[in-house]
C-alpha cells in the first residue's frame, strides 16, 4: 500500500466526521451581529484600524441588502437568522496564529484532526497544512524548502499583521467586494481565520497545500477568508476540506475565497465539502485570471443542509483559461445548489465546465451557471456539460445554465442530461452478484468517473470514499 | 452436480391487472447438460429466464423454482446438508447469482464509467462473499471494512479487497479471454458501453466464464450475431459446459446456433407452457415444419 493513502484507511468510516468534542473556548462572542460585536472581535485580534473600518463598512452593507429568496429552486434560507448564531469562537490554545507542531495542541483538538487524518496526510502528500478549529487557525506549517523560496502559507489573521501591504491591496477590494451579495457582506464584517497563500514569480509548489476547516460548537458560524496570490509563472494547488458534527441547531458557514492568478500562472483550488446536514453553506469564491493564466476549480459538495456556491473566474487577460469540475450529492433534506460562473473579458479565453450531480431520498441538486462572453472577447470558447442522476421519483434535479454571449467569433458548446438510475441497469449488476446497494454504488461511481479520473489521486480517493459513505447513508 | 428444477411455474407482470404470461412451466436442467428452449414470440421464454434470475417486473403466482446443490458444485467448498436445496423465489437476484445461477441478457445493460476489470472482479468477489454467507451464515464484511483503502486507482478497486486479489484476477481473466479468443483491450473499456451487438454477446459469455455458474440461462444470445461472431460465441458456450461443467439453458428462435452448440434436450414453449420436449432432432423438425405444426399437435391432442 502506498504511504500517501494510509491515512484514509485508518479512520473508522462512521466515526470519522460525526464525533463531537466538548466546547472549551478562550473567547466566545455574544450571539448575533452588532457593531459592538465586530469591534470586540477586531480588538481581540488586535487588528489595524483599516481592517476594522472595512468590517464596519461591510456590516452596513449587510444590513441594507435583502436575503436572496426569489431564485428558482433555491434552498430555503428562512431558518438562517444571523442573530441566533455565535459568530466568533476563539479556541483555547496558547499560541495565536497556530502552532507548528501537532503535539503542541490541546489533546481534544489534536484528537479531532487525527481522526480526520490530517497529520498523516501532511506527512505523506502535502507541502503545507493549515487547520482551523471554530474561528481560528490552530495549526499552520509548511515545509522549509518552500519558505526558502519565498512562498507564504499562513493564517489570514496573521497575514493582516505580517503582510499588511499585500492584504490591504487585495482583501475584498477588487475580487470579492462585500457589496457582491448579502453573505459576502456578512463575511466581510465578521470574517475570521482562513489562509493566506503567496507564491512568488516562477515558483512551482509541487505538492498541494491543504487547509482543513472544522466547526465543533453548536449554533456557530464560521467565516474564514482565503486569499491566494500567485505571481507570474507560478503554480500552486490548494485543497480545502470541511466538516462538522451534527447538532439540532443550525450552523452557518460563509467563507470567502479570492484568488489572483498572475500572468501564465496556474492555480488549482479543490474543495471537499462535508459539512453536517444542519449547516448552511453559503460561500463566495472568485478568481481573477491574468494573461495566459489558468484557474481550476474542483468542488465536491456532499454535506450541508443547503449549499449555495458558484465559484467564479474572471478571465481578464488574453488567453486566460478556466476549468470547473463540480460534483454534488444531495440526500434526504439536502438542497445542493451549485454551479460555476465564468466571465470571458478578453480575447482567446477558454473555459470548460463539467458538472455531475446525484440526488436521492428526496434530495435536490441544482446546477446554476453563467458563462458571459464580453463583446470583444474574440476567438474565445466555452464548453459546458452538466449531467444529473436521480435515484428515485422523490428526488429532484434542475439545470439552469445561463449564457450571455456578446461576441460573434466564439465557440460555444453545451450539453445537459438528466436521468433516473435505471432499474434494468441495477438488475443487470445484481444478476452478476452485486447486492442492490453495491449495484447502485457502482453505477454512481461510473457516473462520476469521467470527473474523478481527472483529479489528483489523493483527492479522487477521498471523494470516492465520501460518495460511498453517502450511499451507505451513514453520515446521518 | 447442480439441478435447476422449475415446477408448475405461473407468473404475471407485476402490476395491477398485469398480464398472465407463464401458465405452468416445468423444466429441469442439470450441470453439464445443454438445453434449448424454443418457441414463437410471446410464448414466455424470456420471461422464464428473467424469473429464474429474479427480475422484479414479474410476480410468481404459483409453482416453484428449486436449485439442488451437490458437493462438487463449488470446487472444494463443502456444502452443509441443510444448504443443499434452495427455493430461488425466496432469494434476491444477487443471492441466486451467488448460488450459481447466471443470466445472459438479450439486451445487456451499458454501464458508463465502470471498467470491465473493475466490474468483473467486484462481481466475482461479491459472489464468493455472498455464497459464504448463504452456506455458512458468515459475514466477514466488517473485517474487510477495516482494511478498506486503495492501492491502485480508486476506479480499479482495492487491491486487497475480497477473496480474489488484482493479480490473481488478471491471470484468471487472461485465461478466460484466451479461451474465448477475445481482445485484451476489452478489459479497460466500460461495461458494454459502445460495444457492438456481437461484442456484448461475447461479453455475456465471458462473464459466465469468469463467474463459473452451475446453470447459465442464455436469452437469445444468438440474436444480432454475424456468422463469425456466432462461431466465437458458440465456442464459448461449449467451453462453459466442457471446461466448467455448466448446465446451459439456451433460449433461441433459430436452429442456426444449435448447429454449433448441440443440445442434449430441446423444449418447445407455447402460450406460457413447455408443450413438447425431445432431443436435438426436435429442433430440426421444428425448422422444417414450423411452430404451427407443434400448435396443431398439442391442441389436437388436448
Amino acid at each position: 500500500m502506498s504511504s500517501d493513502q494510509d491515512h484514509l484507511k485508518e479512520t473508522d468510516t462512521e466515526a470519522r466526521f460525526e464525533f463531537k468534542k466538548e466546547q472549551k473556548a478562550a473567547f466566545v462572542a455574544e450571539k448575533g451581529l452588532t457593531e459592538e460585536t465586530i469591534r470586540v472581535i477586531s480588538e481581540d485580534k488586535d487588528e489595524p484600524e483599516w481592517m476594522l473600518e472595512r468590517r464596519l463598512r461591510a456590516l452596513k452593507q449587510y444590513q441594507k441588502m435583502p436575503m436572496p429568496t426569489d431564485w428558482p429552486g433555491q434552498p430555503d434560507l428562512s431558518e438562517v437568522n444571523v442573530d441566533e448564531i455565535v459568530p466568533y469562537i476563539r479556541p483555547d490554545v496558547e499560541v495565536r496564529g497556530g502552532v507548528d507542531d501537532w503535539r503542541d495542541l490541546p489533546d481534544d483538538i489534536k484528537d479531532t484532526f487525527d481522526k480526520l487524518g490530517i497529520p498523516e496526510a501532511e506527512k505523506n502528500a502535502l507541502s503545507g497544512v493549515g487547520a482551523q478549529y471554530e474561528s481560528e487557525v490552530v495549526y499552520q506549517n509548511m515545509q522549509e524548502r518552500w519558505e526558502e523560496k519565498g512562498v507564504v502559507f499562513m493564517n489570514m489573521d496573521q497575514a493582516v499583521q505580517e503582510h499588511e501591504d499585500i492584504v490591504k491591496e487585495y482583501f475584498m477590494t477588487k475580487c470579492v467586494p462585500p457589496s457582491d451579495n448579502k453573505f459576502a457582506a456578512l463575511h466581510g464584517a465578521i470574517w475570521s481565520g482562513g489562509s493566506f497563500v503567496y507564491v512568488p514569480e516562477d515558483v512551482t509548489v509541487e505538492m498541494p497545500v491543504q487547509a482543513y476547516f472544522r466547526m465543533n460548537s453548536e449554533g456557530m458560524g464560521q467565516f474564514e477568508h482565503t486569499l491566494i496570490v500567485a505571481e507570474k509563472g507560478s503554480e500552486v494547488h490548494y485543497i480545502e476540506g470541511c466538516s462538522a458534527p451534527k447538532y439540532s441547531a443550525f450552523n452557518l458557514h460563509s467563507g470567502g475565497v479570492e484568488v489572483f492568478v498572475g500572468e501564465d500562472a496556474h492555480v488549482q483550488y479543490s474543495t471537499v465539502q462535508n459539512w453536517s446536514k444542519n449547516t448552511y453553506n453559503l460561500n463566495t469564491k472568485r478568481a481573477i485570471v491574468e494573461k495566459g493564466g489558468r484557474m481550476e476549480w474542483i468542488s465536491g459538495s456532499m454535506g450541508s443542509k443547503a449549499t449555495m456556491l458558484y465559484p467564479a473566474s474572471i478571465l481578464k487577460g488574453r488567453g486566460a483559461s478556466d476549468n470547473h469540475i463540480t460534483i454534488a450529492f444531495a440526500g434526504e433534506g439536502q438542497n445542493i445548489d451549485t454551479g460555476a460562473k465564468v466571465y470571458h473579458n478578453a480575447p482567446e479565453t477558454k473555459s470548460t465546465i463539467e458538472s455531475k450531480s446525484i440526488s436521492k431520498d428526496g434530495g435536490r441538486t441544482n446546477y446554476r451557471g453563467l458563462v458571459h462572453i464580453a463583446n470583444g472577447a474574440k476567438n474565445s470558447s466555452t464548453a459546458v456539460e452538466c449531467d444529473a442522476l436521480m435515484f428515485d421519483n422523490e428526488s429532484t434535479s434542475d439545470t439552469m445554465p445561463y449564457m450571455e454571449i456578446n461576441e460573434s467569433t466564439v465557440d460555444v458548446a453545451h450539453e445537459a442530461t438528466v436521468g433516473k438510475i435505471g432499474d434494468e441497469d441495477i438488475f443487470y449488476l445484481q444478476s452478476r452478484g452485486l447486492d442492490d446497494d453495491d449495484a447502485k454504488q457502482m453505477i454512481v461511481s461510473g457516473f462520476i468517473e469521467p470527473i474523478t479520473e481527472e483529479l489528483p489521486i489523493e483527492y479522487a480517493v477521498e471523494l470516492n470514499r465520501l460518495v460511498e459513505l453517502e450511499m451507505e447513508g451513514s453520515l446521518g | 452436480m447442480a439441478t435447476l428444477e422449475i415446477k408448475n411455474l405461473h407468473a404475471r407482470v407485476a402490476e395491477e391487472d398485469g398480464e398472465q404470461i407463464l401458465r405452468g412451466v416445468d423444466l429441469e436442467v442439470k450441470s453439464g447438460e445443454i438445453h434449448a428452449l424454443m418457441g414463437p414470440n410471446g410464448s414466455g421464454k424470456s420471461t422464464t429466464s428473467k424469473i429464474i434470475a429474479g427480475h422484479p417486473a414479474y410476480e410468481v403466482t404459483d409453482g416453484e423454482i428449486l436449485l439442488h446443490l451437490e458437493d462438487d458444485d463449488f470446487g472444494d467448498v463443502e456444502i452443509p446438508d441443510d444448504a443443499r436445496t434452495w427455493n430461488l423465489l425466496e432469494l434476491e437476484p444477487n443471492e441466486r447469482a451467488a448460488l450459481g445461477i447466471f443470466l445472459g441478457f438479450q439486451y445487456p445493460a451499458e454501464i458508463e464509467g465502470v471498467t470491465m476489470t473493475n466490474f468483473l472482479r467486484t462481481a466475482l468477489n461479491a459472489k464468493i462473499d455472498e455464497r459464504e454467507e448463504l452456506l455458512f451464515g458468515e459475514d466477514d464484511d466488517e473485517e474487510a471494512e477495516e482494511e478498506a483503502g486503495y492501492d491502485t486507482s480508486p476506479m480499479e478497486g482495492n487491491v486487497d479487497d475480497g477473496e480474489v486479489g488484482v493479480a490473481e484476477f488478471q491471470k484468471l481473466l487472461k485465461e478466460k479471454m484466451d479461451l474465448l479468443d477475445m481482445d485484451e483491450k476489452f478489459m479497460q473499456r466500460y461495461l458494454n458501453a459502445g460495444f457492438s451487438g456481437g461484442e456484448k454477446k461475447q461479453n455475456e459469455v465471458l462473464q459466465a466464464a469468469i463467474l463459473e455458474p452451475s446453470i447459465a440461462v442464455l436469452d437469445e444470445i444468438d440474436s444480432g450475431l454475424d456468422i463469425d461472431r456466432l462461431q466465437d460465441v458458440s465456442k464459448g458456450i461449449n467451453a462453459l459446459r466442457d471446461e466448467q461443467g455448466t448446465g446451459i439453458l439456451q433460449i433461441t428462435h433459430y436452429q442456426r446456433i444449435l448447429e454449433y452448440v448441440e443440445p442434449d434436450h430441446v423444449h418447445i414453449m407455447l402460450d406460457g407452457k413447455v408443450v413438447k420436449s425431445g432431443d436435438a432432432s426436435l429442433a430440426s423438425e421444428l425448422e422444417d415444419k414450423g411452430y404451427d405444426w407443434v400448435r396443431e399437435e398439442v391442441y389436437e391432442a388436448a
